[in-house]
C-alpha cells in the first residue's frame, strides 16, 4: 500500500535523469551578477550558464566587463549582488581558494606568474605535493610531463626555465598547464589569444577542443571576432556590463556580432586613399640596441619610413620592438648604427629634441608608464611635452588661458569624452585616455608619427577613430611608423610591413604581398 | 641575479674558511707570534666576532622572513630591543628560581615579545594600511620608549647561559673551542640559518613565502592565503629578531642597558641586504660585520694609537656602509616589497 507513492517518486527521479541526459545540468550558473566600482557599473544583472563539455565564447569590447565577471566567478572580487552555482551547489566565493576547491581554473588576461620562479614552481604553487613535509619536485614533474604528453607536444615546456626568461607565448602555455594541472571542470580563459600568433592560437584551440571532449566546460573570452566561429559552441555578447545577445556560431555573421558588441554598425575596414610615397623621412641604418640587462634587443636593423606611408612593424611582443622604438624616440641609448630624421643625424639625440626639433610625435606603448600623468588634469596632460615654450609658457610661467584654449580645441577635435578640462586623466576610460595621447601627439608641424600599440586596451569606437586619425596623417604626406602586436591592425593600416623576430628584421614587404597566414609564420620566426 | 646569489654563497662560505685558516695558522704556524696576526686571528678576536655575529644573524633572519613575504621591516632594531627588555624583565622577576628554568622563561618571553612586535607590525601594515617604513619606525620608537620608562635601574639579573660543550666535537683543536663550546642561543642561531635556508627552498611554506613576496596576486590566484601567510611570517620574523635581542641579555652580557641594541638592528638590516635576502648570505654578511666589530674591539683593547679611538670605533659602521653601498644594482629585493596587496584595486 505504501509502495505506490514511492514508485512514483522513483519514476519521477528517472524522468529528471532522462532530461538531464539530453540537456546536461549546467556546471556553472551565474544569476543576476551586478558589480559596482567607484564611478562605474562593470556588470549589470548578468545571467550565464555553462554546460559540461561546452565552449562558451564571451565576446565584448575592451571595458565591457568580461574580466570583472570572470574575476567575480573566480572569487577575486565580491559581487555587489547576484549568485553563482557550481554543479548545482551555491558557491560562497570569498577567495580564489574557494573557486579552486569548486573545480574552477582561470587563465588571467594579465599573466599571474611569479617571474623569479621556475615553470614547475609556478605550476605547483598552491597545490604542492610534498613528501614528509619537503617538496617533491620529481613527482610533480612526472605528473606535469604526463599531462603535457596527453596534448601531443602542443604543451611542451622546459619545466626548469625561469619565467622571466620565457617569451610571452611560452608564458601563456605555462598558464594553461597550470590551470590544467589543477584538474578543473570549469576552465576560464581570459583573452588567451591576445599575445599568440595564429599558429599558436590554432594549437590552443585544439587543446580546448580536446578538453571539451573530456567534459570540461570552457569559458573563452575574446574581443577578436574572427576567432569565435572556429572554436565556440555558443556565444554570449557583453556590452557596457550587460548581456546584449546570444548566438550560435553557425547561425550568425561577423557583422552581426560586431553590431551587437558595439551597439551600432561598425566599419570593419579602414578606407585608405592612394598616396604616392615621398622621400624617406626616417632612415635607420644598421641599428643595434641593448636591453637594460645588457642583452641585444635590436640586432643590426635597417629600414626607412617614407613620407605619406605607414610602415607597419609586426612581431610578437618581446622581440625588440619596444627597444627599437625607445631608440628611435631618444628614450634609450643606441649602441651602434645611425638614425636619420629628415636627413639629419639624430642617433644620440635626447627624446625632447627628437620630439621638438625633429617634429616626431610618439604614441607610447604603455600610456600608464610613459606619456601621461594620471593624477594631472586633461588640460595639463595635453601639454605635457609642450608646456615649457610658447604659446603655453612665457618667461618660465605657464599661460593657463592658452593651455585651456588648446585643451578645449583638442577635446572637441578628438572627441575626448570628459566632464571637464580639469578632470584627472586617470578617471577617464581607457579609450579616452588613449585618444588624448593621440590628440597631443598629432600636432602642427608633425613630420613623423611613431605609434606603438596605439589601440591596445581601447574600445572599438576609439579604435576606429584612432585608425582614421593615423591614416589621415599618412594621407597628408606624413611618415608613420606603426608598431603593433595585433596583426590585424598592421594588415588593416600598413602600406609596407616589417616583421621583427628576436631583434632582427626577418622580412620587409609591401602589404599586398602578405596575408595573415604568412605574417603569422614570419612572426614565429619562420621566413617564407 | 643568479650569478650574484652564487657569489654571495661563495662569500658566505669563504669568510668563515678564511678566519678558520687564520686560526689554525696562529695555533700551529711558526710565525704565530707575530702580533698583528695573533690579533687578527687569535682565539680572543674570533670568539668576540662570533658573539657579535649571533644577534646580527638573528636580526637579519627576522628581516628575511618578513621581507621575503613582501613586507618591509626596518623595525628590526625595535624588535630586538623589545626582546632584550622582555628577557631582562622575565629573568629578574625569576631570579629566585633555579637558573635553568629562569633562563628558559627569559627565552620564551623574548620570543613571544618579538612575535608580538611582529604581529603589531603586520597589523599596522596589513590591517590599517600604514606605510611600512613608518610602521617599522614606530616599532623602534615604541620599544625605546617602553624599555626606557619601565627599566628598573636597580634590578640585577643573576646568571646567564653558560657554554654547552658538545661531547667529542668540543675536543677538536681550534674548531672545538671556537664552535662547539658555546651557549645554546649561539647553536640555535646557526641551526636556524640552516633550517630557514632549507625551508625557503624546499618546503611548501618556503615556495609560498617566496611567491607572496614576489607577486602576491599570482599567489592569491593560485590559492595561497596571502595575508595569512604574511601575518605568520612577520610574527615568526619578529620572534627571531626578538631572540637576537634576548641573546644580548641572556647569553652575552647578562644585564640590560637602555638602548642596549645600539644600532645592531640596522646592521642586521644591512646584513640581510648584503646577503641578498638569503639566510646563508646573511650569515656571511653578519660574520663580516661581527668581525669588523671584533677588530674594532681588539684595536681599542690593544690601545693602538696610530688612529684616534673615535675613528677605530667607526670601523664596523664604515664596513657596513661600504659593503652595502658597493652592492647597488647587484642585489635584488623581493618584487612586491613594500607594496600592500589589495585584491580589489589590482586589475
Ligand atoms: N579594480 C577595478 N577598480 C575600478 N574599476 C574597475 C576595476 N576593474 C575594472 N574596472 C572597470 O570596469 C569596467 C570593466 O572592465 P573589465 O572587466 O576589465 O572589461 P573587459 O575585460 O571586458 O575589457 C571598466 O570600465 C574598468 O575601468
Ligand atoms: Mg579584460
Amino acid at each position: 500500500m505504501n509502495s505506490a507513492p514511492v514508485t512514483g517518486r522513483v519514476g519521477l527521479r528517472h524522468q529528471s535523469a532522462g532530461i538531464r541526459r539530453n540537456m546536461p545540468q549546467p556546471v556553472l550558473e551565474v544569476r543576476g551578477i551586478t558589480k559596482h566600482f567607484p564611478g562605474v557599473v562593470a556588470n549589470r544583472n548578468i545571467d550565464l550558464d555553462l554546460s559540461p563539455g561546452e565552449i562558451l565564447a564571451v565576446l565584448g569590447e575592451n571595458g565591457a566587463g568580461k574580466s570583472t565577471l570572470m574575476n567575480i566567478i573566480y572569487g577575486l572580487h565580491p559581487p555587489t549582488s547576484g549568485s553563482i552555482r557550481v554543479g548545482g551547489r551555491r558557491l560562497e566565493c570569498r577567495s580564489p581558494r574557494d573557486a579552486i576547491a569548486a573545480g574552477i581554473a582561470m587563465v588571467h588576461q594579465d599573466f599571474q606568474l611569479v617571474p623569479t620562479m621556475t615553470v614547475l614552481e609556478n605550476i605547483v604553487l598552491g597545490v604542492e605535493t610534498t613528501r614528509r613535509g619537503v617538496l617533491d619536485p620529481a613527482t610533480a614533474e612526472r605528473d606535469v610531463d604526463e599531462l603535457c604528453q596527453r596534448f601531443g607536444g602542443q604543451l611542451d615546456i622546459n619545466l626548469q626555465a625561469v619565467i622571466d626568461d620565457l617569451p610571452v607565448g611560452m608564458r601563456q602555455r605555462v598558464e594553461i598547464v597550470k590551470a590544467l594541472y589543477r584538474g578543473a571542470r570549469i576552465l576560464i580563459l581570459d583573452e588567451p589569444t591576445a599575445v599568440l600568433t595564429p599558429q599558436e592560437t590554432g594549437s590552443l584551440f585544439q587543446i580546448m577542443r580536446g578538453l571539451r571532449n573530456q567534459g570540461t566546460g570552457i569559458i573563452f573570452i575574446t574581443h577578436k571576432l574572427k576567432e569565435v566561429p572556429d572554436v565556440a559552441d555558443r556565444i554570449v555578447v557583453l556590452r557596457q556590463g550587460a548581456v546584449v545577445g546570444h548566438a550560435r556560431p553557425g547561425a550568425t555573421t561577423e557583422q552581426a556580432l560586431a553590431t551587437m558588441m558595439v551597439g551600432r554598425v561598425p566599419s570593419l575596414t579602414v578606407p585608405k586613399t592612394t598616396v604616392v610615397p615621398g622621400p624617406p623621412m626616417l632612415e635607420v641604418d644598421n641599428l643595434t640596441v641593448h636591453r637594460d640587462d645588457g642583452t641585444i634587443a635590436v640586432d643590426r636593423i635597417s629600414f626607412e619610413v617614407n613620407q605619406g606611408e605607414i610602415l607597419g612593424l609586426a612581431g610578437v611582443q618581446g622581440n625588440g620592438q619596444t627597444e627599437l622604438i625607445g631608440a628611435l624616440t631618444g628614450l634609450r641609448p643606441v649602441s651602434s648604427g645611425t638614425v636619420r630624421l629628415n636627413g639629419r643625424d639624430t642617433t644620440q639625440v635626447s627624446a625632447r629634441r627628437v620630439g621638438r626639433a625633429g617634429g616626431t610625435g610618439h604614441i607610447p606603448e604603455d600610456r600608464h608608464t610613459h606619456g601621461t600623468v594620471e593624477s594631472f588634469s586633461v588640460a595639463q596632460n595635453l601639454v605635457l611635452n609642450l608646456c615649457n615654450r610658447p604659446p603655453f609658457a612665457r618667461w618660465g610661467l605657464l599661460r593657463l588661458e592658452a593651455i585651456r584654449a588648446h585643451a578645449r580645441r583638442k577635446v572637441a577635435d578628438f572627441d575626448i569624452r570628459t566632464t571637464s578640462l580639469e578632470q584627472p586623466l586617470g578617471s577617464l576610460s581607457g579609450g579616452n585616455q588613449q585618444k588624448l595621447v593621440v590628440a597631443r601627439e598629432m600636432r602642427d608641424g608633425l613630420q613623423l608619427l611613431i605609434a606603438s600599440q596605439p589601440t591596445r586596451g581601447v574600445d572599438m569606437g576609439s579604435v576606429e577613430f584612432i585608425h582614421h586619425q593615423i591614416v589621415q596623417q599618412r594621407n597628408t604626406g606624413r611618415a608613420v611608423l606603426l608598431a603593433s602586436y595585433d596583426m590585424d591592425e598592421i594588415l588593416a593600416l600598413a602600406d609596407r610591413i616589417a616583421v621583427m623576430f628576436e631583434g632582427r628584421l626577418i622580412g620587409l614587404f609591401p602589404a599586398a604581398q602578405v596575408d595573415r597566414n604568412r605574417l603569422g609564420l614570419l612572426m614565429s620566426g619562420i621566413p617564407a | 641575479m643568479a650569478a650574484f646569489t652564487q657569489s654571495t654563497a661563495r662569500f658566505a662560505a669563504g669568510l668563515p674558511l678564511l678566519l678558520l685558516a687564520g686560526a689554525f695558522l696562529v695555533e700551529y704556524a711558526p710565525f704565530a707570534d707575530i702580533q698583528p696576526i695573533r690579533m687578527l686571528f687569535g682565539a680572543s678576536i674570533l670568539n668576540f666576532a662570533l658573539r657579535a655575529t649571533v644577534p646580527l644573524i638573528l636580526g637579519a633572519l627576522g628581516g628575511i622572513l618578513c621581507e621575503r613575504s613582501g613586507i618591509v621591516n626596518i623595525g628590526i632594531e625595535g624588535m630586538m630591543l623589545a626582546g632584550a627588555f622582555a628577557a631582562f624583565v622575565a629573568k629578574t622577576a625569576t631570579n629566585h628560581w633555579a637558573l635553568g628554568p629562569s633562563l628558559l622563561l627569559g627565552t620564551c618571553a623574548t620570543l613571544l615579545t618579538g612575535a608580538a612586535m611582529g604581529l603589531l607590525h603586520a597589523l599596522f601594515c596589513l590591517r590599517f594600511g600604514m606605510h611600512q617604513i613608518i610602521s617599522g619606525t614606530a616599532l623602534i620608537l615604541l620599544s625605546m620608549g617602553i624599555s626606557a620608562t619601565f627599566f628598573d635601574r636597580d634590578a640585577v639579573a643573576v646568571g646567564k647561559f653558560a657554554p654547552w660543550p658538545v661531547p667529542l666535537l668540543s675536543e677538536w683543536p681550534v674548531i672545538g673551542p671556537l664552535l662547539f663550546n658555546k651557549p645554546p642561543i649561539t647553536y640555535a642561531a646557526l641551526l636556524i640559518v640552516a633550517v630557514v635556508g632549507f625551508a625557503l627552498a624546499h618546503t611548501r611554506w618556503g615556495l609560498r613565502t617566496r611567491a607572496i613576496g614576489e607577486h602576491p596576486r599570482a599567489a592569491d590566484t593560485a590559492g595561497v592565503a596571502v595575508l595569512r601567510l604574511r601575518y605568520l611570517n612577520t610574527a615568526l620574523g619578529g620572534a627571531l629578531a626578538g631572540l637576537g635581542g634576548g641573546y644580548l641579555v641572556l647569553e652575552a652580557v647578562g644585564q640590560f642597558q637602555e638602548g642596549m641594541t645600539a644600532g645592531r638592528g640596522f646592521i642586521a638590516l644591512a646584513a640581510m641586504i648584503f646577503g641578498n635576502w638569503h639566510p646563508v648570505g646573511a650569515l656571511g654578511a653578519s660574520l663580516l660585520f661581527g668581525y669588523a666589530q671584533a677588530v674594532q674591539n681588539e684595536l681599542l683593547l690593544a690601545q693602538v694609537t696610530v688612529l684616534p679611538r673615535h675613528f677605530v670605533a667607526m670601523i664596523p659602521y664604515l664596513v657596513t656602509v661600504i659593503a652595502v653601498s658597493g652592492l647597488v644594482g647587484r642585489v635584488r629585493a623581493p618584487g612586491s616589497l613594500g607594496q600592500p596587496y589589495r585584491r580589489e584595486t589590482e586589475t
